[in-house]
């Protein structure tokens, strides 16, 4: 079967600053996949690399087994495939809820306005922010806001989910909404991908935790083994360091 | 009186320059009002006969024909600049480096130049004309306007949150789709105080149009009061046109600072 995010030797770097140092590993269909590691260990430019917001330097990525890396891929046709959600929301600030989880259906897919607010609604609903279709994003909270993200990118009905610190701009307070839409959307089956440093949630949540250090990943197994009793001293430190300050 | 300067506090020292300060004004404010010989000026400057004699015609023409080149050179100044900043922008070397080129070659050299260049260059040089009433001014207005212009809008764009952006593309929106629907909107809408100031210096850069021919209908304010001083031998008719261009400005002017306290808040 192919996988849903197949990474091979991938090298990323901006001028002299080398942030991916070889990079290998794979999510399966259905598969959720936490990265965590310390800021700078280059997760986040490793999710930006999957769906070509980043060039990748050297190395292929697959995507359901098409090569993005390669210069004649279609790349608008690969992030159709792929929902993204950042850590700072960026939702069209000069549209209504409603809009921004409409306006690339109907431009990108070209559905009916009807059909585009039908699915919108529906994502909406699902997210809990169904109520706030003609507001616009400045006024909502940043959970409110994030959920309104997720919601976007659902519309596009994509086959996997990248998630990038999706929970670090939110008040502590707001993290919990947001995590449990991102815990229904792992039960129903999703492929996702999420750089996090909610330790609790890659537990409960994650097939597979990934941790990444200075460009590489240091350790790749089940969360039990990963998170409990893992087999580098780097992965134990930064645990130690998270969860002290949780 | 050295010591009784020294004895002085800082706060009356303050407060003897100022009341110099004053009293320097009042006796130079009185001094012109003095000498000035207000009978000859009134009657050289401000003649109410004449004043009289300049409407409704320098409403219905003059004035006119000012809001219609600013307009018409606002219209194309803002399309072309348009292009001209997307160009700037662009991921294509040659365009970024043409676009460039006629931003620097366009502002470096001053306006009037250009419109004798379109207005009286061009018909010798080519043998053409450019067509209709206003063409050569409409389109050197047009033409120089739209070098600020770019740079105006390029500063909207860049000014637009570059994950606007990265979340537009990451939807499945190519490029232009992204800048037609997300970033545009949102740099318009950052440009508006921008544009309307340049707007207002366009609508006085207008005058500058009467060095080239124009004919009876196209005068526009400033070679109406010109034409007028030369005709009545009186400077009445360019101090009218003066205040028909403060009435357009000024009302502007108060727009543009609500405009932009308004911008301010909803940041």
């Amino acid at each position: 079967m192919t996988s849903a995010i197949e990474i091979k030797g991938l090298y990323k770097s901006f001028g002299d600053l080398e942030v991916l140092k070889g990079i290998d590993f794979r999510v399966a269909m259905g598969e959720v996949v936490c990265v965590i590691g310390p800021s700078g260990s280059g997760k986040s430019t490793l999710l930006r690399c999957v769906n070509r917001l980043e060039e990748a330097t050297s190395g292929t990525i697959l995507i359901e087994g098409e090569d993005i890396t390669d210069p004649d891929t279609d790349t608008d046709a690969v992030r159709r495939k792929i929902g993204i959600v950042f850590q700072r929301f960026n939702l069209f600030n000069h549209m209504s809820v409603l809009d921004n989880v409409t306006i690339a259906q109907r431009k990108v897919l070209g559905r009916s306005k009807e059909e585009a607010e039908r699915i919108g609604l529906e994502n909406l609903e699902k997210v809990g922010v169904g109520e706030k279709v003609d507001v616009f994003p400045r006024r909502l909270s940043g959970g409110q806001q994030q959920r309104v993200a997720i919601a976007r990118a659902l519309s596009m009905e994509p086959d996997m989910m990248l998630f990038d610190e999706a929970t670090s701009a939110l008040d502590p307070e707001l993290v919990g909404e947001v995590l449990s839409v991102m815990r229904t959307l792992a039960e129903e089956g999703m492929t996702m991908l999420v750089v996090t440093h909610e330790i609790g949630f890659a537990k409960g949540v994650a097939d597979r935790v990934v941790f990444m250090d200075e460009g590489v990943v240091v350790e790749d197994g089940p969360p039990s083994k990963v998170l409990v009793d893992p087999d580098h001293e780097r992965t134990r430190t930064f645990l130690r360091m998270v969860l002290e300050g949780e | 009186m050295l010591t009784w300067w020294r004895g002085l506090s800082n706060r009356r020292r303050v407060r003897f320059w100022r009341g110099v300060s004053y009293v320097v004004f009042v006796v130079l404010v009185g001094a012109f009002l003095i000498a000035v010989d207000w009978p000859r000026v009134i009657d050289t400057m401000f003649r109410p006969e004449v004043v009289a004699e300049q409407f409704p015609d320098i409403l219905l023409i003059a004035a006119k024909n000012t809001i219609w080149y600013t307009i018409l050179g606002f219209t194309g100044g803002l399309i072309l600049g348009l292009v001209l900043a997307l160009m700037r922008l662009s991921q294509s070397a040659p365009f970024r480096w043409a676009s460039a080129t006629y931003i620097d070659v366009v502002r470096g050299i001053p306006l009037l130049v250009w419109i004798l260049l379109i207005g009286l260059g061009l018909p010798i040089a080519l043998g053409v004309r450019v067509p209709t009433t206003y063409g050569a001014g409409a389109l050197a207005l047009s033409l120089v306007m739209a070098a600020y212009m770019a740079e105006t809008i390029r500063a909207g764009i860049e000014a637009v949150d570059r994950g606007q952006m990265e979340a537009a593309r990451s939807l499945g929106m190519s490029h232009s789709k992204a800048m037609v629907w997300i970033i545009l909107p949102q740099a318009f809408r950052l440009m508006i105080p921008p544009l309307t100031n340049e707007f207002i210096l366009l609508l006085k850069d207008t005058s500058l149009v009467s060095a080239i021919g124009v004919t009876v209908t196209t005068k526009e304010l400033t070679r109406w009061g010109r034409d007028g001083v030369i005709n009545s031998a009186n400077a009445t008719p360019l101090v009218v046109a003066g205040l028909v261009y403060l009435a357009l400005t000024i009302p502007m002017t108060r727009i543009v600072a609500r405009v932009e306290k308004k911008a301010a808040k909803s940041k």
